[in-house]
């Protein structure tokens, strides 16, 4: 064996050995587990809860009892994204179009909320919308009693304050890497305010916009303490029955069948993001600092 | 004239009319209401002298009071703080590490190792807390009769068992903590100078003196801010947490969101105050980080463009 020939070995081993725990994390906790999820989503449920070895497909076949969770969660996070993207749009815009250190300043004013806890975020919510809060405004100006927690607008509200942020900042970063002198372009062209919207802006924005979707849309997915606090049970997602079914009922495979399912959807949502996206790099959740 | 050859950049979107850009700055300021009104309240309500959230009644600090002297809020807080602290270290650590091996390993390698992390980042929290319940209740299951049959075999007297508790919140908050720091780092070292590593090889420096005295100092703000983002994600999560928590050993969130299901009282309100204002002091932590290195940065880029000019006569 030759000397730069030992080189390359030792400078192998060093790679792999400093890979090794990260890796380790990943096979343990990450890929092994969802092999395990598989497997338990084909088995049967123990006496005492838990998982009993067995080849069925009863666990999919039971999956519609649990079908308004799936639905509730798919619509709320169309819906909630759709919001965000409706609400953040105009605010990525007015952003990208401030001066300097103006910008920096409203820039970090979104972003520190997101950073807050978003339990306490939630929980500000349940405040505001309980009977204390608005309702009790609402019927001492004569709008009668009207219930505001538990209603899926109380949710998709927590959605969208919650969310907000995570669609604003990607949009954003197109809008502000956007050439103005095209807007000019475009206006020199004779295009009017909303052609130019239309067939320049959306357009070069849209690598922004497929980013702040999907970073809204996955997480909304498997959301869990927006419909547990802002729902109280009445409006519940997938992640409520997943807590139900591993924590509480214990009924493993049923929940593995779940879990794998809720894992589809995002997935499916994923390669639609990369098919959509393929041609624009796209802003990734770190880049959030 | 001169305005016609250099336009302004920011100014041709204003030029879209004044009342669209009156229209922007309302719904701008409405979206700034809409974000920072809630958590002002929570704040607000925190020294509330009365019982109820909801009408004020003077302001006292009674429930900071009674925040810091219940022991389960304490214990809570405690918690947090060990689990956010090691998840932070452990994180951080192996998080560099993989980012520094990442750029020597093979390109195969690199895609499978990134398309994994991009992974660990996106999934939602509860597909982590089902992932990591089931890693752990297997480990246990195989770990403790192994346990069991070493003590017996060498009489050791009763065999120590291996549960939920601390340790497995920590190490389930490290799968995805970790990941961030891998993405920072990496982003990092992709702006890196390569010619100050080869400069100090040149001078006949070890790799190892390389690394100690050129790329980690350049790593810094990178770590720093992975290791802040990795304590405050840790002491944010509820979900994973409650999947893989051990009994008797809740983390605050967990405290924050069963106090909540008990019923809303002010003293929520303080401990949501409290953390808030930790979270806040991170943030600035940060941001002082990123603005002094971007300064240096720009002390430095002044000061080459000075020697430039000095040898361009």
């Amino acid at each position: 064996m030759t000397r730069s020939e030992l080189g390359r070995w030792r400078s192998r081993i060093v790679t792999f050995l400093l890979l090794m725990p990260a890796s380790a994390w990943y096979v343990l906790l990450l890929l092994v587990p969802l092999v395990i999820l598989i497997v338990f989503s084909f088995g049967g449920r123990a006496p005492e809860g838990g998982y009993r070895p067995d080849f069925t497909l009863a666990n999919y076949q039971e999956l519609p009892t649990r079908s308004t969770a799936f639905l509730n969660a798919l619509w709320m996070a169309t819906g909630g994204t759709i919001l965000c993207l409706i609400v953040g749009f105009p605010l990525a815009y007015f952003l990208a179009t401030r001066a300097g250190s103006q910008r920096t300043l409203l820039l970090v004013l979104v972003i520190v909320p997101f950073w807050t806890s978003f339990l306490i975020r939630t929980y500000a919510w349940l405040t505001i919308l309980g009977n204390n809060g608005v309702p009790a405004w609402l019927e001492r100006l004569g709008f009668g009693h009207i219930v505001l927690l538990n209603t899926p607008f109380a949710v998709l509200l927590g959605i969208v304050y919650n969310y907000l942020p995570l669609m604003v900042f990607p949009l954003y970063v197109s809008l502000e890497r956007l050439d103005k002198r095209l807007l000019e372009a475009s206006k020199d062209l004779g295009a009017g305010r909303w052609a130019t919207f239309r067939q320049v802006t959306l357009p070069l924005s849209s690598a922004g916009l497929l980013s702040g979707v999907i970073l809204v849309f996955i997480p909304i997915m498997g959301e869990y303490i927006i419909p547990a606090l802002l729902g109280g049970g009445k409006v519940f997602f997938i992640g409520n029955a997943l807590v139900d079914l591993f924590l509480q009922s214990r009924n493993w495979p049923f929940g593995s069948a779940a879990a794998i399912v809720l894992i589809l959807v995002i997935l499916a949502a994923v390669t639609l993001y990369l098919r959509l996206g393929s041609r624009g790099g796209g802003t990734r959740e770190v880049s959030l600092l | 004239m001169t305005d016609r050859i250099t336009p302004p950049p920011r100014a041709a979107i204003d030029k879209a009319g004044r009342w669209v850009d009156r229209a922007f700055r309302l719904q701008a300021t409405a979206l700034y209401l809409f974000l920072y009104v809630p958590i002002g309240l929570v704040v607000l309500f925190s020294f509330n002298a009365g019982d109820r959230t909801g009408e004020l009644r003077g302001l006292s600090l009674r429930w900071y009071g009674r925040a810091l002297g219940d022991p389960f809020a304490m214990g809570a807080l405690e918690n947090s703080f060990v689990v956010g602290t090691w998840t932070a270290v452990i994180a951080t650590t192996l998080g560099t590490l993989a980012a520094l091996a990442l750029q020597r390993a093979s390109r195969s390698v690199r895609a499978v190792f990134e398309a994994i992390t991009y992974v660990a980042i996106i999934i939602p929290g509860i597909v982590i807390g089902i992932a990591t319940l089931i890693f752990f209740v297997n480990a246990f299951a195989w770990l403790n009769p192994q346990l069991a049959s070493i003590w017996s075999a060498f009489g050791l007297g009763a065999p120590p068992t291996i549960g939920t508790g601390l340790h497995t919140i920590i190490a389930a908050h490290v799968l995805f903590t970790m990941a961030i720091v891998i993405v920072l780092v990496r982003a990092r070292l992709a702006g890196m100078d390569r010619t100050l590593t080869e400069a100090s090889f040149d001078l006949f420096a070890s790799p190892f003196r390389t690394f100690v005295q050129v790329t980690l100092p350049q790593l810094r703000p990178a770590i720093i801010t992975g290791a802040l983002l990795a304590f405050t994600f840790s002491f944010d999560d509820y979900v994973i947490a409650s999947f893989v928590a051990g009994p008797g050993k809740p983390t605050l969130p967990m405290y924050v969101f069963s106090s909540i299901r008990r019923g809303i009282t002010p003293e929520i309100n303080a401990i949501a105050s409290m953390v808030l204002s930790v979270t806040v002091t991170m943030l600035l932590v940060v941001g002082l980080i990123y603005r002094r290195s971007s300064r240096i940065a720009a002390a430095q880029r002044a000061a080459e463009l000075a020697d430039v000019q000095e040898t361009v006569p």
